[in-house]
């Protein structure tokens, strides 16, 4: 399913469309206390590809999220720093390189070092299924392949927050 | 173009037409959807009649093919005299690894080859440097040094075939190396023919591996124009390109104009150096995407090659015919694929090109199942160029020059798109040209929008994909992939060791002096890079000169 009913905060938050009905997903409601979630969404490694990224930066921000996007180029020291700096509830990977058993591991250790143990860290990109547990068991808690839904996601990154509260 | 009395008569008819049996028809069975559009989101309209193209002059609009404005093809008889260039796009790991994977293509009928380059070559930088870490031979083969390209084409006719490299920033460089290899081997560079991508303006807009500011790569860019004009006559010194900026998520009008605004912004920087354009303008080729949308796509091929021979002849007051042509390579669209599914992807290819076949490209990659999951495997790329084979010899689709001329649909788009892509170049006209346009982030926003609308779409399930969206499966992947040989880069690194141990070192000292004094001067670069190459000098130790001369270049971030 696409898009289904949520009654967070009791709004219907995703709906079907109607053709020509360009709204956002879901203006308003992901709020953790008192504030908005706030997400970084980094491009580790050498890889451009940044279609993704930047398709899922837009989405969570329709979704009433606070949304830093580190642009290209980063490497794991500056993305753990950015989400020390911005304060971010989570951090989303995007790697298409094949890079990522290389550049996952350095960013999950470097949060752990700066004591962000709490920010939810997801991984998109080309990520073959062989190295999927591996990824998990360093503690990645969403990975999003192609044709990975938006609203998955969203949904995902509410859920992962609300409950580390 | 249609006299006035016919066409009123058949505006009648049409009306009538619509208010008795469409009307009728309706009323009983509404259509699927309200609004038909295109993969570009461009709105389709349910009939198209003579009436879509009632200004449409066939001497001036189409011509025949091989003569102005070609849009009909660049040659007379198109694939009856010859079939289309099968080039396929491969790389991976180390070079023995890719020079096995092009004997395989050759041996199975492949035309042309094609190089994919590895992240840390296409940035400059040698597999050992620290930024290089995990990158090695992932997206491509890694190209460090001429010895590494000796070893590439090792065994390879390169005087009688042609390759395609796939690189932009350290284009100039990586060209020498294939240069000073040919050499090497007693081959001299009038003799080799094919093309180094050498786009850098699309670098900035959508594929993002740039090295140097506009402004010094545009330079470099030149000088290859300038050095290729004087020593290799066959050789394309640009192939300009769309397919990256399609492949970020831009409609085909934006592909399209983005493209030959940067083909524009070229020419005019190769003629304010004071090259006469007709010295150049024959070597300039270009790269498309063929994405799902068979007519679309087919237009706007050809309206790539009318706009283009307009511009050349008419702004650039180009007089050789040949630079009037838009000869292009297309490659299926990568960004099409699905990891669901992944034999669902051999229709879509064939699909696209198709599609290019039908638009009259000069060359063709068709892309692999696998490839929204890995690196395609032997298997999966044979699928892939059995798919041109079938099409060149079974279809029957080569056997007539442009087939679908005169479709009231494709004319009808064929005008439509030209449209979009002058209203395009007047925008980027009033940003102050493309550079400006890059550096105030237009190209990479009017992308970003158009990819997070094409993802809605899919999303609120106006845009059906197969197996994604509609037609879901709960099944483990059934296809094998493609698994580099862990040895490579070790064999690699120590390939570059030996390199820098065995050389003259001083004599390289020398050559990347003569290139940093020729940097901060205005002489024409090729030479001096040329002879750093054949003095072994790695691609990261000459891209050091560069970037220490010039500086680095650091993108707007825009979402």
């Amino acid at each position: 399913m696409l898009f289904g009913q949520s009654h967070w905060h009791g709004e219907a938050i995703g709906y079907r469309l109607k053709h020509d009905n360009h709204q956002p997903f879901a203006i308003g409601g992901f709020i953790v206390g008192e504030r908005k979630i706030r997400v970084l969404i980094a491009k580790p490694g050498l890889d451009g590809h940044d279609r993704g990224a930047k398709v899922v930066a837009r989405a969570l921000r329709d979704a009433g999220m606070e949304v830093i996007y580190t642009g290209l180029r980063q490497t794991p020291e500056m993305i753990a720093q950015a989400a020390l700096q911005e304060d971010v509830d989570v951090v989303g990977l995007s790697i298409l390189s094949g890079a990522h058993m290389t550049l996952v591991p350095r960013v999950m250790q470097l949060l752990k070092q700066y004591g962000l143990e709490d920010v939810v860290v997801f991984v998109g990109g080309i990520i073959p299924d062989e190295d999927v547990p591996a990824l998990r068991q360093l503690g990645v808690k969403g990975i999003y392949g192609p044709g990975a839904a938006l609203w998955d996601i969203i949904q995902a990154i509410r859920q992962e927050v609300e409950s580390r509260g | 173009m249609q006299d006035q009395e016919t066409m009123a008569s058949l505006a009648q008819a049409k009306d009538e037409w619509e208010r008795t049996t469409l009307r009728d028809t309706l009323a009983k069975w509404p259509e699927r959807y309200e609004q038909f559009i295109t993969t570009s989101g461009a709105p389709v309209e349910r009939l198209y009649t003579p009436l879509d193209i009632a200004d449409l002059d066939y001497e001036r609009d189409l011509g025949f093919p091989g003569q102005y404005p070609f849009t009909r093809g660049v040659h007379p008889t198109m694939y009856r005299g010859r079939l289309w260039t099968m080039r396929m796009f491969a790389g991976f790991g180390s070079a023995e690894e890719t020079n096995a994977r092009y004997k395989y293509l050759l041996a199975h009928g492949e035309t042309g080859l094609s190089v994919a380059f590895d992240f840390p070559t296409l940035y400059g930088y040698d597999t050992d440097h620290p930024l290089a870490e995990g990158e090695f031979g992932k997206c491509g083969v890694a190209v460090s040094s001429l010895a590494d390209m000796e070893i590439l084409f090792d065994g390879i006719p390169v005087d009688e075939i042609t390759t395609s490299m796939t690189i932009n920033g350290p284009a100039a460089v990586i060209w020498a190396m294939y240069i000073a290899a040919a050499e090497k081997r007693g081959i001299p560079m009038a003799k080799l023919g094919g093309t180094i991508q050498n786009d850098i303006l699309k670098e900035y807009i959508a594929q993002k591996s740039w090295l140097l500011p506009p402004e010094p790569s545009m330079r470099l860019i030149v000088d290859t124009f300038e050095f290729g004009s004087k020593y290799l006559p066959k050789w394309n010194t640009i192939s300009i390109s769309g397919y990256h900026i399609r492949e970020a998520g831009a409609t085909a009008a934006q592909e399209l104009a983005f493209t030959l605004a940067d083909g524009i912004a070229y020419v005019q920087a190769a003629i304010d150096r004071g090259l006469d354009v007709d010295t150049f303008a024959p070597r300039l080729s270009f790269f498309f995407n063929a994405h799902n949308d068979f007519f679309e796509e087919i237009a706007k091929f050809r309206a790539a090659r009318r706009i283009w021979a307009r511009v050349m002849r008419e702004r650039f007051k180009a007089k050789d015919p040949r630079s009037w042509w838009l000869r292009f390579h297309t490659q299926t669209a990568g960004c099409s694929l699905t990891a669901q599914q992944p034999e669902n992807n051999i229709v879509r290819t064939t699909i696209q090109a198709l599609a290019a076949v039908l638009g009259g490209t000069q060359s063709l990659h068709t892309n692999s199942m696998d490839e929204a999951l890995a690196l395609p495997s032997e298997v999966a790329v044979r699928i892939a160029l059995r798919t041109q084979q079938i099409i060149a010899h079974e279809s029957g689709v080569a056997n007539s020059v442009d087939p679908l001329a005169g479709s009231y649909l494709v004319e009808s788009w064929t005008n439509r798109l030209e449209r979009e892509a002058y209203e395009y170049f007047d925008k980027i006209e009033a940003l102050g040209g493309v550079i400006p346009a890059i550096e105030q982030g237009f190209f990479q926003r009017e992308i970003a929008a158009s990819a997070y609308r094409y993802q809605r779409e899919i999303e609120e399930h106006r845009r059906i994909v197969v197996g994604v969206n509609e037609y879901q499966m709960d099944e483990p992947l059934s296809i094998p992939l493609l698994k580099l040989d862990p040895e490579g880069e070790r064999r690699q690194r120590e390939r570059l060791a030996r390199v820098r141990r065995e050389r003259d070192n001083r004599l390289l000292q020398q050559r990347l002096e003569a290139l940093r004094r020729a940097a901060k001067g205005t002489e024409n670069l090729m030479p001096y890079i040329l002879d750093a190459v054949r003095a072994y000098g790695t691609l990261g130790e000459i891209c050091d000169v560069l970037r220490e001369v010039f500086g680095e270049y650091r993108e707007p971030v825009i979402i």
